[in-house]
């Protein structure tokens, strides 16, 4: 005798089984509500929650994001709840799990854990200048800092957002740093290292730009996100322009697995960079990112 | 414009502060203003290198034409120089240089000041070095691009 097939078939977004009990390993189920291509290998996409919600994130921390049936990686917040109404991830296809990741549409499921790690407390730079550095896909976790920086703009000092690009072409959140620009009192930059005539803004190292900008080094709050060799060389000149190493505030990048100080794969030193990390002073980095690997 | 204005332009260029107002004297006696409308180009790749550029205000690109196009190399704003091809034979600028925007810039005379650097080495040795700082700061940047940052295999 043939079983009689239910009306829907079971689904990982319509399955409405008990769950497992929550805790920091089990993924909350979030429907992807909108995709945006932002260049030719990087995604932005927005979430809503099935199940109960993560906690709102903080700037600077980070999720990880479960591709069902594929795998699952660490990838930045991009947008919080709490500015945007939905929790936004942009995610640039390297591998085989970000690459699933970037091809959901709307209507998909993902499973989500965290938020994990320790943000980049924008408040805390309150009452003095901001330097926010961003390169590639660095750019994405210091959006929600841009944010919320200029959701009070009146409790910092000169604010100067500095961005680096392979090309024009590469460059994240072009109609938004657009607007960034056109808000008063915010000094914007953006650089490439390549481009074709036509394009009206620098070409060069984000180091290139470092000595024009209207900020005072000594009273400044620095965030950087980055490939780690453009943080270093931008560390280091504000560094030597006269910023304190613990007004530098840098976002790590490491293996991170669980997500929870367990598994070690994100260990740095005597960092769990999931945990201590990923967003630590340059007190603290420099010396760590000094360390030759190999 | 007289050789005293240039003199207080220079004076408050960045890329000479470490210089002495002596110095800087004798190098706007080589020197008068100009401004480059945007789009107009300062000089052109293989022409001979008989000036230098010292922008004031504005930013230039230096420019290498290809197959496909004209492809800009780097973007040079306010208190930075243009050009080191005068100080060596055969005096030939490498690239175009364009301006992005309104550029005004201290032209200097090659001849001239490779003629005073000539006359007094002091001098020569020291006008060197400013140069070859820019050089190496240059060099510095341009191999740190050379790793393509921001490509998939350093993804940040």
């Amino acid at each position: 005798m043939v079983p009689e097939m239910p009306a829907e078939a079971p689904t990982i977004a319509n399955v409405t089984g008990s769950r497992a009990p929550a805790g920091p390993m089990v993924p909350a189920r979030y429907r992807v509500t909108d995709h945006r291509q932002d260049n030719a290998d990087t995604v932005t996409i927005s979430l809503m929650p099935i199940d109960d919600p993560i906690d709102d994130p903080q700037p600077g921390q980070f999720t990880m994001l479960y591709a069902f049936g594929v795998g699952e990686v660490p990838i930045s917040v991009s947008g919080c709840p709490r500015h945007e109404g939905v929790l936004m991830h942009t995610i640039r296809a390297v591998g085989a799990t970000s690459r699933a990741l970037c091809r959901l549409e709307p209507g998909s499921v993902v499973g989500v854990r965290g938020p994990f790690g320790v943000g980049w407390d924008v408040s805390s730079a309150e009452g003095s200048d901001v330097l926010i550095v961003g390169g590639g896909i660095g750019l994405a976790p210091l959006r929600p800092v841009v944010r919320e920086v200029l959701a009070a703009r009146e409790r910092f000092g000169r604010v100067a957002l500095l961005i680096g690009a392979r090309t024009p072409e590469d460059l994240l959140y072009a109609e938004e740093v657009e607007r960034w620009r056109a808000v008063p009192d915010v000094h914007v930059e953006v650089t490439v290292d390549a481009a074709s005539r036509g394009w009206n803004g620098h070409v060069g190292l984000v180091t290139a730009l470092l000595d024009q900008l209207p900020i005072t080094p000594s009273l400044t709050t620095s965030f950087l996100c980055g490939p780690e060799v453009m943080i270093r060389v931008v560390a280091r000149d504000i560094l030597e322009a006269g910023s304190p190493a613990d007004h530098i505030r840098v976002s790590l990048e490491r293996n991170m697995h669980c997500a929870v100080r367990q598994c070690g794969h994100c260990q740095l030193g005597p960092l769990f960079v999931c945990a201590d990390g990923p967003v630590v002073t340059w007190a603290v980095a420099a010396d760590l990112l000094a360390v030759r690997r190999w | 414009m007289n050789a005293t204005s240039i003199r207080d332009l220079l004076a408050a260029q960045p890329v000479l502060r470490d210089l002495e107002p002596a110095d800087i004297d004798l190098i706007a006696g080589c020197g008068h203003n100009e401004v480059f409308p945007a789009g107009a180009f300062l000089t052109h790749e293989d022409d001979q290198a008989n000036h230098f550029f010292i922008v004031r205000e504005g930013q230039v690109a230096l420019e290498m034409h290809t197959s496909t196009g004209p492809l800009l190399i780097d973007t040079i704003g306010a208190g930075n120089l243009v050009g080191w091809s005068w100080l060596f034979p055969p005096y030939r600028w490498v690239f175009d240089v364009a301006a992005i925007q309104t550029t005004h810039a201290v032209v200097i005379d090659a001849a001239c000041l490779r003629d005073k650097c000539d006359a007094d080495t002091a001098f020569g040795y020291r006008v060197m070095k400013r140069f070859a700082q820019v050089i190496v700061d240059r060099l510095q940047t341009t191999r740190v691009r050379l790793l393509d940052l921001y490509g998939a295999g350093n993804a940040g």
